[in-house]
């Protein structure tokens, strides 16, 4: 017997609070209406932590705008000085990219692990950097390797330093008038360390902490590090302490053990219902250590 | 709140259907077009269950408006099996494993694996395994599933081609 569905078992399947729903063919498009909704527009790119906060009601925008239709957004892109990755970029997509492979694998490192298959085949780089989650491995990667933002409005074009871009949890520098078109990556020579770790209970889950970032070594020396945290403080944290100690040392007088502690000292973490600070903090200066000796090659202490 | 015509194809069928904008698509496959095989599990993109393929990606339908699906190609669980009821190779390589067993989850690990094994290139076992993380059976019958993978895996191989 084919079941159907009455009209009052439809309006129990609603849980979102109603909206309008529009999907613009042009970033100017786009901006025209985040300016006239005056702040009571959302944007969505792949929707997928977004869908959640819709369904929970934490988030209602009375128009989302859908940026899946605009070209220009799209895809991986070489520019001056680096890689443009534009804003709705599918990060399934950012995986398979022979560009982002060849000049920015740190990038596709952080990548692989953002949420599971299914969700990286809708989710992009873009709606992942622009959410600000602090846990997110798209964000911290953006601060790590000195990313720039490239960010439209009705006013025109500015660019903002991944580093001056997170103010808080879910808080960035875009204005409700603003789109998050694209991210711009600055070159990494060929041959550059990866220094990535994720702790998370399984593959794909929220990571309760990681770090991430980058290294060139030049003559058996650290010649330029970016390095920064997630999910050790309200944003992503750099680990700037750490790279001025790194930066310019002879990787025979590297102790990981003192820069590790220099790294957790500039982490804030917090308790939460999954673990304490005081985890984060022993974590952190544990995956901390073990990468650095495992990327720059350092033999244990004995 | 807006209402808005959508032109899709649903298992090889072409539909036109009317949609209010905040309708997921997980909800909209169950209650109007009726694919009762899309379980929905947490709804909030983790455990799997609602998994469909769109566009040849499998992807999360209770992460997803069914506005968003306008111009789209979907497949459910449904749309498996060939009409005279001739499973699909990852059913068929499902049910030798055993890879069933309270079936709550199986509809959406099918899909992750047709999606998968459909592209012969993509369709290796550690990939299916990898991708296997988004999905959660609470039965924990994960051997089962992973022998599925496995032989969908050699049989990728060995003819060379996918499904």
């Amino acid at each position: 017997m084919s079941w159907r569905a009455g009209p009052s078992r439809r309006s129990i399947a609603l849980k979102p609070a109603p909206f309008d729903y529009v999907r613009p063919a042009s970033v100017r498009e786009a901006c025209g209406i985040l300016a006239e909704a005056g702040g009571g527009a959302t944007v969505i790119a792949g929707g997928q932590t977004l869908m959640p906060l819709l369904n929970l009601r934490m988030s209602q925008p009375f128009i989302l705008v859908d940026i899946a239709g605009i070209e220009d957004i799209q895809g991986v892109s070489a520019v001056p000085g680096g890689l443009r990755v534009g804003a709705m970029t599918r990060q399934a997509d950012g995986l398979t990219d022979a560009l982002l492979a060849a000049r920015l694998p740190a990038m596709v490192m952080a990548l692989e692990h953002v949420g599971h298959h299914q969700t990286r085949n809708r989710g992009t780089v873009g709606g992942s950097i622009a959410l600000g989650e602090p846990a997110a491995e798209m964000p911290a990667t953006a601060v790590a390797l000195g990313a720039t933002m490239e960010i439209a409005s009705l006013r025109g074009i500015r660019q903002v330093a991944a580093a001056d871009f997170y103010l808080g949890p879910y808080m960035t520098a875009l204005e409700p008038d603003e789109l998050l078109t694209g991210v711009i990556y600055p070159h990494w020579p060929e041959g550059h360390l990866i220094l990535f770790r994720e702790v998370a209970r399984r593959p794909g889950d929220f990571a309760l902490l990681g770090m991430t970032g980058a290294a060139v070594l030049e003559n058996g020396a650290v010649a330029r590090i970016g390095l920064a945290w997630f999910g050790m403080g309200p944003t992503p944290i750099r680990m700037v302490q750490a790279e001025n100690a790194l930066l310019g040392q002879a990787l025979t007088d590297i102790d990981p053990d003192v820069v590790a502690r220099l790294a957790v000292a500039d982490a804030a973490p917090f308790n939460d219902h999954h673990v304490s600070a005081e985890y984060r903090r022993t974590v952190g200066h544990r995956i901390f250590r073990r990468t650095l000796r495992e990327a720059f090659g350092l033999k244990e202490a004995a | 709140m807006s209402e808005h015509a959508i032109a899709w194809t649903v298992n090889a069928h072409p539909r036109r259907d009317r949609v209010e904008a905040r309708t997921s698509l997980a909800d909209h496959l169950r209650l109007e077009v009726g694919c009762t095989g899309v379980h929905l599990g947490c709804e909030h993109g983790v455990c799997g269950a609602c998994t469909v393929i769109v566009d040849g990606r499998a992807v999360r339908s209770c992460l997803m408006l069914a506005v968003q699906a306008d111009g789209a190609c979907v497949t459910t669980v449904e749309g498996l099996a060939a009409p005279d009821g001739t499973l699909h190779t990852v059913q068929q390589a499902m049910r030798e494993a055993h890879g069933v067993q309270c079936g709550f989850c199986t509809p959406g690990v099918l899909m992750t694996f047709a999606a998968l094994s459909s592209d012969a290139a993509k369709a290796d076992e550690q990939a299916m395994i990898a991708a296997m993380s988004g999905h959660i059976c609470r039965c924990t019958g994960y051997q089962g599933i992973r022998r599925a993978a496995k032989a969908l895996a050699d049989k990728a191989v060995g003819s060379g081609q996918g499904t």
